[in-house]
């Protein structure tokens, strides 16, 4: 039985059109992609779909009052919104300096969360 | 007063000014000062936390902040001066700027050369003329953006978000991860605003109900938002009676276009583009007032950072070059002009004589999408000089062709070029 599943590539701005034709999910073909980019990420969404996380995390002591912050690489879709809740409970010192990791090893994907800009200290 | 004089000033220190300041230095104009109306710089990069930015510059994929601090450090390196918590109050068409800066007061600067780089605004509730009573809880997405990211204040509980565009979009991913609730995205046309890379990871992903040919027709609550009241819509975007639904609700954002932010750019005299809302610009995104050049959202809205700063470089350069006094291009130009399914093009005018030294970028964006491939036409007259197959067109995603040097020679002589998509 072959499963005609429909995407929309994420991983650039275009947003190609792509549909693949999936047996046991496994991809048998794939039809739409213009860079390879694409069948990469229709295998991945097969396999394990992953998204960056964005959000931000309370700053004790700084010049502003949230700090901007990100997964330093895709983590399984699954996980973000659960994520997304245990950061809004954690509270860094300023100072803090862009790409320090505020988060490590988030809920055990070997995945960091880190700063994505720095504050100094009040 | 005190009076500055330098060789470029750029007002703004969005992606647009920090790009142009740089350009400007890096082309060889020795005084460059950057205003920012803010106490730091980056613009509307600082709250765009989200990833998305970077990835022709850099070729990574960055949120907002990361994007703007590569090019703050580079500013600073390169030693510009840069003038925070300042405000241009006016232009005139000699290039005259009267500021007020929290350092120095009220200060008038004279530059060899001036860039606009104030961006562009978001469209409010009156330009929508949305019924209903007027109570607390009606915010633009951006400014909810800047609540939610940067001060730190969630604007609701529960939401309906009116508009596709992408702030929208990413504001629905945004409020959901920070445990609000996103009842509707609603959009009035067919199709998205934004890019269909965010339907999957803002809306999708999320299990967020998108709404197309849906407006809202009627806000209501007193002292707060209680409810909107939702309405599909015909093919020409009227209300249709009998599908109203409400949709309990404490907030409403509206994330319904952008508008270049001009208010100096028409007190320096400059003509304006009725269609993009921005000046009217020439290859070297020089408007027609001497010395003024435009660079980024003002000139006209662009869906991609990266686009922004690379139009920004072109502007910075050719401001070097007026402050320098070297190499303006000069001589009769050729108009560009928006023929069928495109609805403007940038740069509106070319100089032949600057097509001999480098290839020119026209961006232009289509009034309607076609899901099938389509030409790209560009014409002289009747006959088709240049042609560029795309797979398919959307009004959310600027379009680029590239005009190549050996057209320099077709082009001069010729007033009008026109270009045209078709299937």
């Amino acid at each position: 039985m072959i499963d005609i599943q429909e995407f929309i590539c994420v991983t650039c701005p275009v947003g190609c059109n792509i549909r693949a034709e999936v047996v046991n999910n496994q991809l048998v073909a794939i039809h739409g992609q213009s860079c390879q980019r694409g069948e990469a990420f229709v295998q991945e969404e097969l396999r394990d779909a992953r998204r960056m996380l964005t959000t931000t995390v309370q700053v004790v002591g700084g010049t502003l009052p949230l700090l901007p912050v990100r997964t330093a690489s895709p983590i399984p879709k699954r996980l973000l919104l659960l994520l997304a809740s245990e950061l809004r409970r954690l509270q860094v010192q300023a100072p803090v300096e862009a790409g320090q990791p505020v988060l490590p090893n988030a809920l055990g994907t070997g995945v960091d969360v880190i700063a994505t800009r720095g504050i100094t200290a009040a | 007063m005190k009076s500055i004089s330098c060789d470029v000033l750029v007002v703004g220190s969005g992606p647009a000014g920090l790009a142009a300041a740089l350009e400007a230095r890096q082309t060889g104009a020795q005084e460059v000062l950057l205003l920012e109306r803010n106490d730091e710089l980056g613009g509307i990069l600082q709250q765009c936390i989200h990833t998305g930015f970077g990835l022709r510059e850099f070729g990574q994929d960055l949120s907002g902040p990361e994007y703007a601090w590569r090019w703050i450090d580079q500013v600073h390196d390169a030693g510009l001066q840069v003038l925070s918590e300042t405000m241009v109050l006016s232009v005139d068409a000699t290039r005259r700027v009267v500021a007020t800066s929290k350092a120095l007061g009220m200060i008038e600067i004279l530059p060899r050369a001036l860039v606009l780089a104030m961006g562009c605004r978001e469209r409010p509730r009156g330009a929508l003329a949305i019924p209903g009573t007027r109570p607390a809880g009606v915010y633009t997405a951006g400014t909810a953006q800047r609540l939610v990211n940067i001060d730190g204040y969630m604007p609701g509980n529960r939401f309906v978000i009116l508009g596709s565009g992408d702030i929208g979009m990413i504001m629905a991913r945004r409020l959901t991860l920070e445990g609000a609730e996103v009842a509707a995205v609603c959009e009035i046309l067919p199709y998205l605003s934004g890019l269909r890379r965010n339907l999957v990871q803002c809306i999708r992903d999320y299990d967020i109900p998108l709404h197309l040919c849906t407006t809202v027709t009627e806000v209501r609550g007193q002292d707060r938002v209680t409810s909107v009241v939702v309405s599909g819509v015909d093919a020409d975007r009227r209300p249709l009676p009998g599908t109203e639904r409400e949709i309990p609700c404490d907030t409403l954002l509206l994330s319904v276009g952008l508008v270049p932010e001009n208010e100096l750019t028409r007190m320096a005299g400059a003509s304006m583009d009725a269609v993009t809302g921005g000046p009217r610009v020439n290859e070297g995104y020089a408007t027609d007032i001497p010395g003024i050049f435009a660079a980024g959202n003002v000139v006209h809205v662009y869906d991609l950072v990266d686009d922004v700063s690379q139009a920004a470089r072109i502007a910075g350069r050719s401001a070097a070059r007026y402050a320098c006094s070297t190499q303006a291009p000069t001589g009769p130009t050729v108009r560009l002009v928006a023929g069928e399914n495109v609805r403007a093009v940038v740069p509106q005018l070319v100089h032949p004589a600057a097509l001999e030294q480098e290839s020119i970028a026209l961006h232009m964006r289509v009034r309607t999408p076609i899901e099938a491939p389509v030409n790209l036409d560009l014409r002289l007259g009747e006959r088709t000089l240049l042609s560029r197959r795309f797979r398919y067109v959307r009004p959310a995603e600027m379009l680029t062709l590239t005009l190549p040097q050996r057209l320099a020679g077709e082009l001069a002589g010729a007033t009008e070029l026109s270009v045209h998509v078709r299937t």
